[in-house]
């Protein structure tokens, strides 16, 4: 096992590598100058060309990408070309709420959506079953930002229970970050619920359909135990598969959410950063993304083991 | 159950939930709360030199950090802020001194050698600072708050430049921090305006912070525009940056924000029929929508084509589109602005009536223009330059031109204005922007007029010798009849010339809750001090 966590890591690496290299290009070969959005309106060509040398915009690509590339390997993911604030601790300051967002997202997501999945597996065919799939149609068609207005609308505006916006760090106080964080976790849960809950349901039937679980019933086993012990873990290997992605997902960026609840979320931070040709906060941002993926693709596969004793690394 | 009993049993359930969970919660012990203003500006704070970029949101950040040495006030005139002045009888020697008690934000005194460190690097960076230093022979500290300014010929702008209100202004900055390269933005952000800025809680894209700089002493006259008594009433300023206006609007309806600066004109019903907010324009200058051409190549270096085009062009067209409400926009042929003392509506009959068509079909069919396309670049993510691209291309497609409309982002249409390259190779032959009243208010900040060409002048590069001429007796001359004399004629050279295309003024509103008293008009606005919050 250990053995396959270090080969999995070091393949991570040339990955990696491709990714940035990439970036780097794409982000070069890209219409735009942060230059320009540094300068203003008004700025004159000599006052562009003047701050685009200043930038160290004006060398060759090969030199800024060994420069960039250079520092990298020192651990600096280098300074945002607008703010002159060092990338990282840009990085630090959003990733807080990203993360909060995403892991109560997933959590209120699982603990609503596997129930209901077993539940429509279990009752497949009967009004249950039908009122389940007619939430999760809801669920995946109605976008995030409507659902986020209307619990905007009725929770902070008209009940006034929550306020409209923002985030607070859970560290002062959890109050202030509970009546903060529902709406969004909330909105944001409707398609993960649809999808969780989809994939849960057809994973059950699947799995409900096989010899081992008539055979559970026939000796007897109550039906919860069928379910929860023999069926649910066995049907657990693709709903961890979606859960995991959808963390990834939910890490690496909701804009919209953010948006619409002001959360300062890594979502904004590169989509603002994307807007102002902002490269090594993009660069930085897109290797954050990539080692994010490599990292939770390697705890899936090594979740697994502890749902299918068959699977060995 | 009626809805009313449903709804209050879920509210006190919910309520009965919340509270478990704040009590049951890590509390912290609540400092005594000082006087906060929460505000979202027209858009998020990143640069912070205030000489580094013209942004209008980076200009309202220096007006809170920083002081100027003059102000202009609401009669359009320049008025003492952080310092006096004499002028001798020959207008050629200005000697401005420093009012007492005033201090940078790390406690040191101000100095007049401080104060000419930052006018030499301001006039390093800015168009009108750089035409005040062609005409100066000196400036240096004479005194310890007296500093002197020697001109080789009288020159009518001086205390205009000096008392300049919008980007780029003139701050007051500490001589080490004023030593700063132009072309680097500055390491420290340490002023001596009436808010110090916190450095520690900035996050650009979510917040900037501002408190209140309990040493400023301000000016005893009350606050007019720019200049007057800046007395910070409240202890502490966040901007808070909102992406969405819809999210900004309803904060300000449930009193999470205090002022919101530009909410869109299409939800300003919701704010304007709310007993508990306050709609106002702030700035009565407003805005100029324009469209540039791009003299270097054709059709536009053709000035049949070019006057075509200004006669295809319609203000109210462009301003329904872009606006929508006839309370908020205002067909106006002044290219310094309705409403400024340089105003006049010489030679804009056909673009404030909008009756030139039939001519511009005519004049463009005997201009020699070949049907080539022209590529007018259309940013489609920011609200307030969307519309005009689409209306103008449909105007000019009616007047018989073929028009290839680009639609891209603004960032893409900032790097690719300056390019001097074909069209066909990357360049450009139209595009459109907005400026700020203050910023076009007279023809030597008004940037667009430079007639300086390839190298030199705004984009666009129009070579135009006689404008620079006229430009620069405007700047020589020191008598306002004079001065509009010039003026006029510049206007009339504008339109002649077709240099560009004035599309009309709007004025967005900005919004408060009625807890907040003292909000002040002006030509860079807003600004935070005079501004007192309610319990």
């Amino acid at each position: 096992m250990l053995g396959y966590i270090i080969r999995r890591i070091l393949a991570a690496v040339p990955v990696m590598g491709c990714v940035a290299v990439f970036v780097f290009l794409l982000l070069r070969l890209t219409p735009g100058d942060p230059a320009a959005i540094i300068a203003g309106d008004s700025a004159t060509p000599e006052q562009l060309e003047r701050i685009r040398a200043t930038l160290g915009l004006n060398e060759p690509i090969y030199v800024q990408f060994a420069t960039w590339v250079g520092r990298l390997l020192h651990g600096d993911l280098g300074v945002s070309l607008i703010s002159q604030i060092p990338v990282a601790q840009m990085i630090g300051q959003r990733l807080e709420p990203s993360l909060t967002l995403a892991i109560s997202t997933i959590l209120l997501s699982v603990v609503v959506a596997v129930p209901l999945g077993v539940l429509a597996a279990w009752k497949q065919g009967t009004w249950i079953d039908r009122v389940v799939m007619a939430f999760c149609v809801l669920g995946f068609s109605v976008p995030v930002f409507v659902v986020g207005y209307v619990l905007i609308q009725v929770f902070a505006i008209d009940l006034k229970w929550v306020p409209v916006q923002g985030f607070r760090s859970i560290t002062r106080g959890f109050g202030p970050f509970f009546e903060r964080a529902v709406l969004p976790t909330v909105a944001l849960s409707f398609i993960y619920i649809a999808l969780i809950a989809r994939m849960t349901r057809a994973s059950m039937l699947e799995v409900l359909g096989e010899d081992y679980v008539r055979t559970a019933r026939a000796k007897g086993l109550g039906e919860t135990k069928v379910l929860l012990r023999h069926a649910l873990r066995n049907a657990a290997v693709p709903v961890v598969t979606v859960i995991g992605t959808g963390f990834t997902l939910l890490i690496s960026g909701v804009v919209v959410t953010e948006s619409v609840f002001n959360i300062p979320g890594i979502g904004r931070l590169t989509v603002d950063a994307v807007l102002a040709r902002d490269f090594p906060v993009i660069q930085g941002m897109i290797l954050l993304t990539s080692g994010l993926y490599v990292a939770v693709n390697l705890l899936i596969d090594l979740s697994y083991t502890l749902f299918d004793p068959r699977i060995r690394y | 159950m009626t809805t009313g009993v449903l709804t209050r049993s879920l509210r006190s359930a919910a309520r009965g939930i919340y509270l478990s969970i704040a009590l049951a919660s890590v509390t912290v012990a609540a400092p005594v709360q000082a006087k906060t203003l929460t505000a979202v500006m027209h858009s998020d704070l990143r640069v912070i030199d205030p000489l580094i970029t013209t942004a209008y949101i980076t200009r309202d950040h220096g007006y809170m950090v920083y002081d100027t040495l003059l102000a202009i006030d609401s009669d359009f005139k320049v008025q003492p802020q952080m310092a006096s002045w004499t002028v001798s009888d020959d207008k050629l020697t200005y000697t401005f001194t420093l009012r007492d008690g005033l201090k940078w934000h790390d406690g040191a005194a101000v100095t007049a050698e401080d104060c000419v460190a930052s006018l030499k690097r301001w006039a390093k960076r800015d168009g009108m600072g750089q035409k005040l230093m062609d005409f100066t022979a000196s400036l240096e500290a004479t005194g310890p708050k007296t500093m002197t300014l020697k001109l080789k010929e009288p020159y009518g702008l001086v205390l205009e430049s000096i008392g300049k209100p919008s980007s780029l202004v003139p701050f007051m900055m500490p001589k080490r921090i004023a030593e700063t390269p132009a072309d680097k933005a500055i390491p420290e952000q340490i002023g001596s305006g009436p808010f110090k800025f916190v450095q520690t809680e900035f996050r650009p894209g979510v917040k900037a912070v501002y408190e209140k700089f309990t040493d400023y002493v301000p000016r005893s006259e009350p606050a007019s525009w720019l200049a007057g008594g800046k007395v910070a009433k409240v202890d502490r300023v966040e901007w808070l940056t909102m992406p969405d206006s819809q999210t900004a609007v309803n904060a300000l309806q449930s009193g999470e924000i205090d002022f919101f600066e530009a909410p869109p004109i299409d939800l300003l019903p919701a704010l304007e029929s709310n007993d508990e907010i306050v709609v106002r324009v702030l700035n009565s200058l407003g805005l100029q929508t324009l469209g540039r051409m791009n003299f270097l190549y054709p059709p536009f270096d053709n000035i049949k084509v070019r006057r075509a085009a200004l006669l295809a062009m319609n203000q109210k067209d462009v301003l329904d589109a872009l606006i929508g409400n006839p309370k908020y926009q205002q067909i106006c042929g002044a290219i310094f602005g309705c409403g400024t003392p340089l105003a006049t509506e010489v030679g804009s009959e056909s673009l404030v009536k909008g009756n030139g068509m039939a001519e511009a079909k005519k004049l463009l069919a005997e201009s020699g223009y070949d049907g080539k396309p022209i590529v007018v670049m259309a940013p489609t993510d920011v609200a307030a330059l969307k519309a005009q691209p689409v209306v103008a291309a449909q105007l000019l497609r009616q007047a018989g031109f073929n028009v290839d409309l680009q639609s891209t982002d603004w960032q893409t249409v900032v790097t690719r204005r300056a390019s001097q390259k074909p069209p066909a190779e990357g360049g450009w032959n139209m595009f459109f922007t907005n400026w700020v009243g203050a910023d076009i208010a007279n023809p030597v900040v008004h940037v667009t007029l430079s007639g300086r060409g390839k190298s030199g002048g705004w984009f666009g590069w129009p070579d135009d010798p006689e404008m620079e001429k006229l430009r620069d007796a405007f700047a020589r001359s020191t008598d306002l009849a004079e001065q509009k004399k010039i003026a006029a004629e510049i206007q009339a050279r504008v339109f002649e010339q077709v240099t560009y295309l004035p599309l009309g003024q709007y004025n967005g509103p900005s919004a408060w809750r009625k807890e907040l008293e003292g909000v002040l008009d002006g030509p860079a606005v807003p600004v935070f001090w005079n501004i007192e919050k309610a319990d």
